[in-house]
């Protein structure tokens, strides 16, 4: 898809292809074997897939003696009071947590990462190159070589346990790939709106939100759902970032972060469909989105690979 | 520029630019300043040690033994989930071949790559719960169980998935590669479907096989993607946290067991940062991490260059 296709040159490097035609029986029947053969293949791995996923939530239906007995019974009573049980034991804490942070930090998020890439895209100005490299490195680093100096950053700022700390710190972490993205977007727009715009007497802001920012919607929705995805599911950044700070400091941990300290409890209470429902209550807003988005999700996804 | 459009750029620029030099920028250059001193990180007291860090870091057997993990995930995750990856997408792509001679994809391609992919927007929290449940040392576990209903595995002694030295490492690349391939796939179908098509019938006209087709014209147009999932999976083998500290056992903190056979750098590094409150010591390791990752990349890159081919 980044690949640029040239008309030319249509034969591949190398030798040419060896020329040695099979009879046109023969053919038929390697045709026949290798598509039972792959479809067999393919349809395996789709039910390596399928299968954990539908079994742990079928488990949440079962109770816990059910679960430690065999992994194969069905289970007997099909009520959703594990799912209100799970919600009530930290599960919609969590999950509202997750919320509160994402309803701030994505917007936030695509409104300064397209405000810079928009800048760096289309108003050159001394070193506005090194600038976009300057964002760009960021996604090359590992986090883990962060982590350490922002706990004492966060902490100094007197944010950590705090929704906007976190917000803050995911907006700073989304900035590489969104400026990439947005940056790559705003370039392929044509210059002739942006000079009608500014003939007719429209102000830089006023371009940018009123005729730039509407044109680029298809982007801004990988984008988005990207940053979605990528905020919803983080789980270092607050692990670190949002642990109680003292007794007295309420819990605002996320829902990946919840889900793993239920898990890590299970040795002292087992409480296994609370858990397990719990996984499926964070699963189901990820299907939603996936599933509704699916097209945008895996051209936003690999797109942001390929270059 | 015209006049007004400096203070438009700088109004602009100011606040992402102000938010990713505090919370990104900054602390990546701190932590080589730190990872000089002896930081304990209660106070704001520490002593400069030079070097003394990183020849601790030579001796500490624990982080060796970590390196060596991530040196183990980094040659194995890449290599399967890439291989996995192509094969399923060369399948979808072009496994049928339609009566006419042509080369087309597996009838209901469309519906296996949404299948296969969405285990990529799971997050890796849900996927340590889940591979907890199927990798569960009873009856109750999912493989366990399948074990034990086929007959492989004694009822009174399942394996130990996640507590034997020996397979704690292989259970948890399983996840990994669980989690990847879908994505990967994608990644080249999206780089397969840029070949023209008329490369693959003049190839059919000359009578190449399938194999042929796909070592001698696929493989080859693909290789800047497959080089790209290489260095992304290298990052993903270097990292490798969330998995190690949910799903082994606890050492302290963190995970890495049975006795730090999962350990890797990132779960030794965050014990000595948030559990021994090492903070320099950490830093150091974040350091080393940053290391490898940079020469992971140039040695990829540099190894896998080949002339690029254009079509």
């Amino acid at each position: 898809m980044s690949t640029p296709i040239k008309e030319t040159a249509p034969a591949p490097a190398g030798r040419p292809v060896a020329r040695t035609p099979l009879p046109a029986g023969g053919r038929r029947g390697e045709g026949v074997v290798l598509n039972a053969f792959s479809h067999g293949f393919l349809a395996l791995w789709a039910l390596l897939i399928v299968l954990p996923l539908l079994w742990l939530v079928l488990s949440s239906f079962k109770t816990d003696a059910q679960i430690g007995g065999s992994a194969f019974g069905w289970p007997r009573h099909w009520s959703l009071d594990v799912f209100a049980r799970a919600w009530g034991k930290g599960i919609g804490d969590y999950f509202l947590n997750t919320v509160i942070v994402l309803v701030f930090s994505v917007p936030l998020t695509m409104l300064l990462g397209s405000m810079a890439a928009y800048v760096l895209a289309r108003y050159p100005f001394p070193g506005s190159r090194l600038l976009y490299y300057f964002f760009v490195a960021g996604a090359m680093f590992p986090v883990f070589l962060a982590l350490v100096p922002l706990f004492f950053m966060v902490k100094r700022l007197d944010m950590l346990n705090t929704y906007q700390g976190l917000v803050l710190v995911y907006i700073a972490y989304s900035m590489p790939f969104t400026v990439f993205f947005m940056h790559a977007f705003f370039r392929t727009l044509p210059t002739a709106v942006f000079e009608a715009a500014v003939l007719d007497g429209a102000s830089h802001t006023r371009t940018f939100f009123q005729v730039m920012l509407p044109m680029a919607k298809p982007g801004l929705i990988s984008v988005g759902i990207f940053n979605t995805l990528g905020q919803w599911n983080q789980f270092i950044l607050p692990t670190v970032l949002m642990q109680p700070q003292s007794g007295s400091d309420p819990e605002r941990y996320v829902l990946t972060q919840g889900l793993i300290q239920l898990n890590q409890q299970q040795g002292y209470a087992a409480d296994l469909p609370v858990l397990f429902a719990g996984v499926t209550i964070a699963m189901i807003p990820m299907l939603v989105v996936y599933l509704s988005f699916q097209r945008q999700v895996q051209a936003g996804l690999t797109s942001a690979t390929l270059k | 520029m015209r006049k007004g459009q400096y203070r438009f750029v700088t109004g602009f620029l100011l606040v992402p630019v102000a938010l990713y030099l505090i919370f990104v920028i900054w602390p990546y250059i701190q932590t080589i300043g730190y990872s000089l001193t002896d930081w304990k990180g209660q106070s704001q007291t520490f002593r400069f040690v030079g070097l003394d860090n990183y020849r601790a870091l030579f001796q500490d057997d624990i982080f060796l033994e970590a390196v060596w993990h991530n040196i183990l995930f980094l040659i194995f995750i890449p290599v399967i989930t890439i291989l996995l990856a192509l094969f399923f997408a060369f399948m979808l792509n072009a496994g049928g071949r339609s009566r006419a001679g042509g080369v087309r994809g597996v009838e209901g391609a469309a519906f296996y790559k949404i299948l296969y992919f969405f285990p990529q927007v799971l997050s890796l929290a849900i996927l340590a719960v889940l591979f907890n449940a199927v990798y569960r040392s009873d009856g109750g576990g999912l493989l366990n169980g399948l074990l034990i209903k086929t007959g492989l595995v004694d009822a009174d002694n399942p394996v130990e998935w996640l507590n034997e030295p020996n397979m704690v490492l292989w259970a948890l690349m399983v996840v990994v590669v669980w989690h990847g391939v879908g994505f990967y796939l994608v990644l080249f179908s999206a780089a397969m479907q840029s070949i023209p098509r008329d490369i693959y019938e003049a190839a059919l006209i000359d009578g190449a096989s399938r194999n042929q087709s796909f070592f001698r014209i696929t493989l080859p147009l693909l290789w800047d993607s497959v080089q790209t999932a290489w260095v992304y999976l290298g990052i993903v083998a270097m990292d490798m946290f969330v998995l190690v500290s949910a799903m082994t056992q606890n050492m302290g903190a963190y995970g890495g067991g049975p006795d730090h056979h999962s350990d890797v750098m990132s779960t030794v590094m965050m014990r000595n940062f948030l559990y021994y409150g090492k903070s320099g010591y950490a830093c150091a390791m974040g350091v080393v991490m940053l290391l490898l990752t940079l020469v992971l990349s140039v040695v990829t890159l540099r190894a896998t260059r080949r002339e690029r081919i254009e079509f």
